[in-house]
């Protein structure tokens, strides 16, 4: 028919001069081996997207595994009598609420009147328990006098006791509680006393040596100080900055470098920034330690390359036509840009910014080196108090010995990454919301 | 006090805006027609009394602290000053501020507390003085701009003319950031550089900034040869990379080119929560689940791992950067024009040997960018090695024993109290200029190079 | 061949609208080649869906061997969509899904036991845009025999590219810089360096999606000139929006328009003395 075919009968497959026979059997194996080595290279791929999914996995249900405890705090319910010569009705502030525990604690075990056993029961309360019941107090002095029935937090080693997280196999020897305050707290157990209540200190309270009674309080408020003067700090500057550089800034020499001195910004590591505010704002401008308003203007150094670029990208995404139809009508060139440009830019820029602050919400390093870290036992009442973040507090509790604190640092990470995955769900939000195609 | 001094700024700036308004719109009104419009004339007041009085504020905080403590040095007892040096001072001032503020932790000498008394009084004298001051120069400045209206005054160039200003001193932020970043870590480092003679710092291979614990050590200050460190940050960076390139580019490939659109719709944003987990979760992670279950496997096959190996933290590390690289490569893929895949493809190539052949050579610059960025990333990661990797800086290339990082010695040197002129809070300076320098480097090779590859495609 | 010829004659009908099966073997004088050729390309009834957009309608038509066939009509007509299903290029685009029956040399290339990657390399094709690998010279051409595994050493691919840039005339021009970037090579080069890529693969049928659009007026003529000594060789289908192009390159012209093949027949006759209203309205400009 043609030469084509007549090339069918060919022994090997050749090219070139006339055609080939894709029938050959040579040809046919060679296509089977590509096709493995296709399907090779997808199963790899598929292998890697797998990983990468398992890693996230892995990671979150290990927090969730490990910080799922420390959402609940065990409980004693005591019958307290706030016995007025221990809590002088005019100061209350200064009573003995320690002991006044200890009564009701020991009033459950009327049968131990050895003094050493009897410190030993006291143990089962958490050493915080005196300041939960003061204050409790001091909201209703009318309490004095009376004999009132709490529930108040046990400490650490039995609130792991009550969860489980004790092996009671383990030779006594090994094990942090002994035998004797085992049974003696399984004996309160069984009389109904104990009670596992959901973990409100975890919220409300701000660090403390007992893990039992120590909470993000501190942590949440200097974090949210931080990222309100990163916010007022970078969002108008970088605004100002990307405005400038996009729309006015003519294309010369300076402005080159500006931009890519910008960008060189947003890939130093974090730790340097750290080195900068140590050195310039403690060092040199003499501010006061471990204050929110210190991390803040470090976080607002570093979110400000992301704030400009996203910035400039929103402007760019803004149609030409719309700037030249506000020139035609005689308007200033900033006129056409604060009044037309930016409001159709807005979106976009908070949708940069908001990511922005969510990564500034999760940096460790800058405020660990401007004193973020320190151990501080009240929250922070203005931007100028010394505080913790919430990542430098998990900072802390990961390196805190007590067995609670583990639960607690896994808890404390889920509940950053709570934050986190809210901000960037707003994110999104507004990016579907307000999608606009030109 | 500094409140209220922004509110005053507020108040006079907001009257201005009105008063320049209203005098604007009585020209108006009286038939003259006024080259602006009274909303620019108000936009100029405001700014003209806005600007230049919180700068005045601005600068007058910074200056308020450095010049009471000069004032209260000066009138230190005279046998009480000759004995103090830099330190001393610094602790008698923040023990002087401690008993103003009326916080005493110990019994303090009656000169002290006349200080103390002194010391408030200044404080107080200085609010007063900023109040009545920043009162005095925006009342001053709101009359100046009052003045000004007039049917020829051209308000609004004038007001645009300001903004300009403002939007150009916000881009200098950018520039002052990296000098203060230079200048500072320049600084001290070279404060470093007169205690340890850089040579030692540079080729040194000993790393023991922590007080000497025998005699026999170099003048009894500990060494300061940065070279372990660099080869353990170097170490960890290579196995990250080692886990982060080929999960991360074989994920790209998938994605870009085998994977459904819907596995796709799913798969980018599970990465970018991956990339978005903060790193000291990922350290948590290392120290919580793999380090752990390293030594489990250690212990199983016999052999010793350390607690903190460069392994648990180096691979950790790794996942970290696996979204970051998958991203750049579907990226540098995507920006691959389409006319090449139909191109190969046309001509009998199946899609995985078009992906290796044609589109990944093709995007291999871009590529190439994106894991310059990593490993610019994972020399200055901080909080994954400070929680998983070691102290101690070790010479070695063993992944399993323990070494410590640039950035690991900078966070432990600095954390706790500093004293400025200590070499071991100097060493972290001098670490942080090298770690500075390193990543600079990278980085503007790497955005070269990725910015050469849009232009390529564009 | 046999199941061809009996539908040949339907399709000539649906085509043209003509009287039938005498057409089905052209005789063709206007090129001085008179010679009868097969069919080589058979399209039945072939609908093509880009999600839904039903952009090619029922369109059945025959592809002679060793004859250039233009397909023309106004943009967004379906051309190159109809174009790109006869080596199944629609497969790699998602949404899209073609329906009816096309078969080359008899075998029906939709057929489940198909495999694309082979038909590929029986049916080459060059694009609109130049859009050489960034590879050399060398390699661009080598692409297609190596991945085919078609030389058995180096000398035989040596040939193979020899050949395939001789025959795209592109040899003399670039013979002592083979191992330069084929992206650094003029436009009309780099085309003709698209087209020695396809046909080192030995196809049976080239494909041309406009190959001469982003080309300046010179180039065009050396493409031109190519695919006219092309078909020497090969049965060539060529998309194009200039009419003059297609009368001076083609022997067969299809216009296309919104999806229908509205005419087919010799070009000669479609330009001179088309059948439909709608082929004239748009051969004397007033569509498209």
């Amino acid at each position: 028919m043609n030469e084509i075919r007549e090339d069918a009968a060919a022994p090997a497959p050749r090219a070139g001069r006339g055609g080939v026979d894709w029938h050959d059997p040579v040809l046919k194996a060679r296509l089977a081996i590509r096709k493995r080595r296709e399907r090779r290279l997808r199963l790899f791929g598929l292998l890697a997207v797998v990983f990468a999914f398992a890693m996230l996995g892995i990671l979150v249900a290990s927090l969730v595994r490990t910080g799922a405890p420390a959402f609940t705090q065990t409980h004693v319910t005591l019958r307290v009598h706030l016995d007025p010569k221990r809590i002088p009705p005019d100061n209350i502030n200064r009573g003995n609420y320690r002991a006044v525990i200890k009564q009701a604690v020991l009033a459950l075990f009327p049968e131990v009147k050895n003094r050493r056993k009897q410190r030993e029961i006291v143990k089962i309360v958490s050493k915080g328990a005196p300041w939960i019941l003061r204050d409790m107090v001091a909201a209703n002095p009318d309490l004095v006098g009376r004999t009132i029935t709490v529930d108040l937090p046990v400490s650490d080693p039995f609130d792991q006791l009550y969860k489980g997280l004790i092996d009671r196999s383990t030779p006594e020897a090994h094990r942090r509680l002994k035998d004797e305050a085992i049974s003696r707290f399984d004996s309160l157990v069984a009389r109904g006393l104990v009670r596992a209540k959901f973990n409100t200190y975890l919220f409300t309270n701000p660090d403390s040596r007992f893990p039992e009674i120590a909470g993000l309080g501190g942590a949440i408020m200097g974090s949210f100080y931080a990222l309100l003067t990163c916010f007022v700090l970078s969002f108008p500057i970088g605004i100002a900055a990307a405005i400038w550089l996009e729309e006015f800034a003519p294309r010369n020499r300076l402005t080159d470098f500006v931009e890519i001195n910008i960008n060189n910004l947003a890939a130093v590591p974090s730790v340097v920034f750290g080195l900068l505010g140590l050195a310039v704002f403690l060092g040199w401008f003499d501010l006061p330690r471990s204050a929110p308003f210190v991390g803040g203007m470090v976080l607002a150094l570093m979110t400000l390359p992301t704030i400009i670029i996203a910035t400039r990208t929103a402007l760019k995404a803004v149609p030409p036509s719309i700037r030249e139809a506000a020139l035609g009508l005689g308007a200033s060139r900033q006129q056409v840009v604060f009044d037309h440009v930016l409001p159709l830019a807005m979106p976009g820029i908070l949708t940069g910014t908001i990511i922005g602050l969510a990564q500034a919400l999760g940096e460790t390093a800058p405020l660990l080196l401007i004193g973020m870290n320190a151990f501080i036992t009240a929250i922070p009442d203005s931007p100028f108090a010394a505080a913790t973040a919430l990542p430098t507090q998990i900072y802390i509790w990961a390196d805190s010995p007590e067995r609670g604190f583990v639960s607690r640092t896994s808890a404390a990470i889920l509940v950053l990454l709570g934050f986190l995955v809210l901000m960037n769900a707003v994110a999104i939000w507004l990016r579907q919301r307000t999608e606009r195609r030109w | 006090m500094l409140a209220s001094a922004l509110v005053v700024i507020l108040i006079a700036s907001a009257l201005g805006y009105w008063w320049n308004r209203r005098a604007a719109q009585a020209l108006l009104e009286a038939g003259c027609h006024p080259h602006s419009t009274p909303r620019y004339h108000g936009l100029y007041a405001f700014l003209l009394v806005a600007v230049p009085s919180f700068l005045f504020l601005v600068f007058w905080l910074a200056f308020e602290g450095p010049i009471i403590d000069a004032v209260i040095l000066a009138q230190l007892p005279d046998e009480v000053a000759r004995q103090l040096d830099e330190n001393g001072r610094r602790l008698l001032l923040s023990e002087i501020d401690a008993l103003a503020v009326g916080r005493v932790f110990k019994e303090a000498e009656p000169w002290k507390h006349a200080l103390a008394a002194e010391r408030q009084r200044l404080e107080i004298l200085a609010d007063r003085a900023l109040l009545g001051l920043v009162t005095l120069l925006a009342g001053a400045i709101l009359l100046h701009a009052r003045r000004r209206v007039s049917a020829a005054f051209r308000a609004r160039q004038r007001a645009e003319r300001i903004v300009s200003g403002i939007m150009i001193a916000s881009a200098l932020v950018a520039i002052l950031t990296t000098l203060g970043i230079v200048a500072s870590l320049m600084a001290e480092a070279l404060r470093f550089f007169h205690k340890v003679p850089v040579a030692e710092f540079l080729f040194g291979l000993r790393w023991e900034p922590q007080i000497a614990i025998r005699a026999d050590q170099v003048a009894g200050q500990g060494a300061f040869g940065w070279i372990p460190v660099l080869v353990g940050t170097l170490l960890i960076t290579v196995i990250a990379l080692v886990v982060a390139v080929p999960v991360g580019l074989l994920s790209a490939i998938y994605l870009n080119e085998f994977a459904s659109p819907r596995f796709r719709r799913l798969a980018k944003p599970v990465l970018e929560i991956l990339a978005g987990v903060p790193t000291i979760v990922y350290g948590f992670f290392a120290v919580l689940t793999v380090a752990p279950a390293l030594r489990a496997a250690g212990v199983a096959l016999g052999i010793p791992v350390s607690p903190n190996t460069a392994l648990a933290a180096g691979s950790v590390m790794g996942i970290m950067l696996i979204p970051f690289i998958s991203s750049f490569a579907d990226d540098a893929l995507s920006a691959v024009p389409r006319t090449l895949r139909d191109g190969s493809l046309a001509l009998g190539a199946t899609r995985g040997e078009t992906m290796l052949k044609v589109l990944f050579p093709s995007a291999i610059p871009g590529i190439v960018g994106g894991v310059l960025l990593a490993v610019s990333r994972a020399i200055g990661e901080t909080m994954i090695v400070v929680m998983a990797a070691g102290i101690i800086a070790k010479l070695t290339f063993n992944p399993l024993d323990s070494v410590t990082t640039v950035t690991v010695q900078i966070v432990t040197l600095l954390i706790g109290d500093t004293e400025f002129d200590n070499p071991k809070t100097l060493a972290a300076f001098a670490l942080g200029l090298m770690l500075f320098l390193i990543t600079l480097g990278i980085n503007v090779v790497a955005l070269k190079v990725v910015r050469r590859y849009r232009e390529l495609y564009d | 061949m046999q199941d061809n010829a009996a539908t040949e004659a339907k399709t000539a009908d649906t085509a043209t609208g003509g009287s039938g099966a005498a057409r089905a073997r052209v005789t063709l004088g206007a090129a001085g080649r008179e010679t009868e050729r097969p069919v080589k390309i058979a399209a039945r009834n072939v609908n093509v869906w880009y999600g839904d957009t039903h952009a090619i309608k029922d369109v059945s038509i025959d592809i002679l061997d060793k004859t250039v066939t233009a397909f023309i009509g106004p943009s967004g007509c379906g051309k190159s969509t109809f174009l790109r299903c006869f080596n199944r290029m629609n497969d790699t685009i998602e949404t899209a899904r073609v329906k009816g029956e096309i078969r080359l040399d008899g075998e029906d290339i939709y057929a489940p036991e198909q495999d694309p990657v082979l038909l590929r390399a029986r049916v080459g094709m060059v694009f609109q845009k130049p859009n050489p690998f960034p590879k050399s010279i060398y390699d661009n051409v080598a692409y297609g025999p190596r991945i085919h595994g078609l030389a058995r050493n180096r000398a035989e691919l040596d040939e193979i590219v020899e050949t395939s840039l001789r025959r795209a005339a592109l040899w003399d021009e670039v013979k002592d810089r083979l191992d330069d970037m084929g992206t650094g090579l003029s436009g009309g080069q780099q085309q003709r360096l698209c087209i020695a890529r396809a046909i080192a693969t030995s196809p049976e049928v080239l494909l041309m999606d406009e190959p001469a659009s982003a080309l300046d007026p010179i180039a065009t003529a050396q493409i031109e000139e190519l695919i006219y000594e092309l078909r020497e060789q090969y049965s060539v289908v060529i998309v194009t929006h200039s009419m003059q192009q297609a009368a001076r390159v083609s022997e067969k012209t299809a216009f296309f328009h919104l999806g229908e093949l509205v005419e087919f027949g010799d070009t000669g006759q479609i330009f001179t003395n088309p059948r439909d209203p709608r082929t004239e309205s748009y051969i004397t400009g007033r569509i498209g």
